[in-house]
């Protein structure tokens, strides 16, 4: 079973009259532990390819399947359930949530999901085990502000794994980063990722970044090469 | 809403301006109502402590106890009435009252009576009164001999009673010699014969209306009988002061409503990015919403207790002749429309929560 399959998948929007094509007919399997590169200029179709396979869109034709999960045809509810339970995202600016801890931004994705008493007491174990696993366990108490880029994005990583996702959907993850911090967290995802028998798509600028996956997939004006 | 209350913890500043802005408004709220409070019943006491449930009035008072005069006949005429179970007299008279030691009159009510009402005794003998303690500003006491009307009238001070005033004059609660005694030295232009009252106060059969119109209908007209309630308000000013504070207060509301709604609204627009990245990790509108109006109701909670506290300290530094109560009841009814106010108020960010993308987490939109 494929971790992400996406068949035929075409996403338009309406500009005033005219039809803006942002995804043309794209496939693409991901398998169970396969981190694949997503590589493309701005305006691609980088973007919409992610949006639509973590539940973020709706595509305008084809399918879209996670895991077992045909989400095509989820309605908005569904999409937001399907998030909070089947997929990991990593944000391009890391996106924590400035007046939690550490600990608590990964906490936070179980309590979104109406987590309390037994279930929030093993979320709490699992982002203690995350954060110690992730090598920032003595920093589970600081807020976002008080955290190196590192290990913001580090504390990122760990949101996205917190619901165990087959799928996790990095956006730029190094595009604030030097290239020495770049290669590190690189390192560090690829680790996570492989060690968990997780799928991953990254969605990368940086060429120098995508020797870390194994495979690299290009995306041209909405196109995925061959 | 664990995440709304935690960062209402973490970050209490954010929430600081409109915290003091509504703690304003309750302050100013619980005074509005802590006067109209005071007004109300202070000028009302002598009416609502009545066990009657009628109160009949001479036609051409218009409404007015001290305009109005009942004499021995007509007072017949009424307790003739199928239904009048019991009658007695109440006369009410306005003068300025010398306090031992003190330099300035107090302004008191000498109320001659028949029938005990609710919290008074039965009537004392003559030339003793009881009291209202609102007259303990004034610095009067149990046991002084107080000095009645221009004429000096000696009044003795037998005991206090509670909330028993009328027109914001202290009661002081006499037999009916006693009363007719103050108002002919006072008032010799409008003294009252032996026998007369102002109005009677009428117990009878229900309904109140009924039984005020029976009388009215027996008297031909000579008498006009209203319910306990309707001639409450139809103390002088007293309808008018309740209308006027209630506009007051209502709009005070609608401004505490608008601050809790414009606070969020700005709120709203600053943290819509963080809303975006919420919904992209599987938070729902509705949860979401819940955090909202969770910050709004514990502002206005706060806010209130911070208000009320103000307002009782305020309270304490003012001189007792300014008639403000501060009821439990009023500050129940505060909290509970400062709160509902906030909540409602809190829903106006409701559309933009619900129109946050969660595309905007990876930096697209639709």
């Amino acid at each position: 079973m494929s971790a992400l399959e996406l068949k035929n998948v075409r996403k338009t929007y309406q500009s005033g009259d005219e039809e803006v094509v942002a995804l043309d007919h794209a496939n693409l399997t991901v398998s169970d532990d396969e981190l694949i590169a997503l590589v493309g200029p701005s305006g691609s179709g980088k973007s919409t390819l992610i949006s639509i396979s973590g539940g973020l869109l709706t595509p305008t034709e084809g399918a879209v399947v996670v895991g077992d999960e045909d989400i095509s045809g989820y309605s908005s509810k569904q999409l937001t359930q399907f998030r909070s339970e089947r997929v990991g995202f990593v944000f391009q600016t890391v996106n924590l949530v400035p007046f939690l801890t550490a600990r608590e931004n990964l906490v936070v994705v179980a309590e979104l999901n109406g987590a309390h008493g037994g279930r929030r007491r093993r979320a709490r174990a699992r982002a203690d085990q995350l954060l110690d696993e992730l090598g920032i366990a003595h920093r589970h108490s600081h807020l976002p502000a008080e955290l190196s880029g590192g290990e913001r994005q580090r504390v990122a990583i760990g949101r996205a794994l917190m619901n165990e996702p087959k799928l996790v959907l990095f956006d730029e993850p190094t595009s604030a980063l030097d290239t020495h911090l770049g290669e590190r967290v690189m390192e560090l995802i690829r680790d996570e990722v492989k060690g968990r028998g997780t799928a991953a798509v990254i969605v990368t600028h940086d060429e120098r970044m995508t020797h870390y996956c194994d495979r690299v997939v290009a995306i041209t004006d909405g196109r995925l090469a061959a | 809403m664990i995440l709304a209350l935690r960062e209402l913890r973490r970050t209490p500043r954010r929430f600081v301006s409109a915290t003091v802005v509504l703690t304003l408004l309750v302050v100013l709220l619980l005074f509005l109502g802590g006067l109209l409070d005071g007004l109300y019943l202070g000028s009302t006491g002598a009416l609502r402590a009545q066990r009657a449930d009628v109160i009949v009035y001479s036609a051409d008072a218009n409404d007015s106890i001290i305009r109005s005069r009942i004499d021995p006949a007509l007072r017949a005429r009424v307790e003739r009435v199928p239904g009048v179970t019991d009658v007695s007299g109440l006369g009410i008279t306005l003068v300025g009252t010398t306090v031992p030691g003190r330099g300035t009159l107090a302004d008191t009510a000498v109320i001659g009576y028949e029938g005990a009402p609710r919290g008074v005794s039965a009537p004392p003998p003559n030339g003793e009164a009881w009291a209202d303690r609102r007259l303990a500003a004034f610095g009067v006491r149990v046991g002084q001999t107080l000095g009645v009307g221009p004429g000096q009238v000696p009044i003795r001070v037998r005991g206090w009673v509670r909330d028993t005033n009328y027109l914001l004059q202290g009661a002081l609660w006499v037999n009916p010699a006693t009363w007719r005694q103050v108002q002919d030295t006072s008032r010799p232009d409008a003294s009252v014969p032996l026998g007369t009252f102002a109005v009677l106060a009428v117990s009878g059969r229900p309904p109140a209306r009924e039984l005020a119109h029976d009388i009215d209908a027996a008297t031909n007209g000579e008498t006009k009988s209203l319910t306990k309630s309707q001639a409450v308000l139809s103390s002088p000013g007293t309808r008018q002061q309740k209308s006027t504070f209630a506009g007051i207060i209502g709009v005070t509301f609608l401004v505490v409503g608008l601050v809790v709604a414009l606070f969020f609204v700005l709120l709203t627009i600053e943290r819509i990015s963080l809303y975006g990245v919420l919904k992209a990790l599987g938070a729902s509108t509705p949860r979401l919403a819940a955090g909202v109006m969770t910050q709004a109701l514990v502002v206005g909670i706060v806010a209130f207790g911070v208000g009320e506290l103000l307002t009782l300290g305020l309270a304490a530094l003012l001189p007792a002749q300014i008639p403000l109560l501060l009821q439990p009841s009023r500050a129940v009814s505060t909290f509970v429309g400062v709160t509902a106010a906030a909540v409602l108020g809190g829903t106006v960010s409701l559309r933009r929560i619900a129109h946050a993308d969660p595309m905007t987490a990876i930096g697209a939109t639709n």
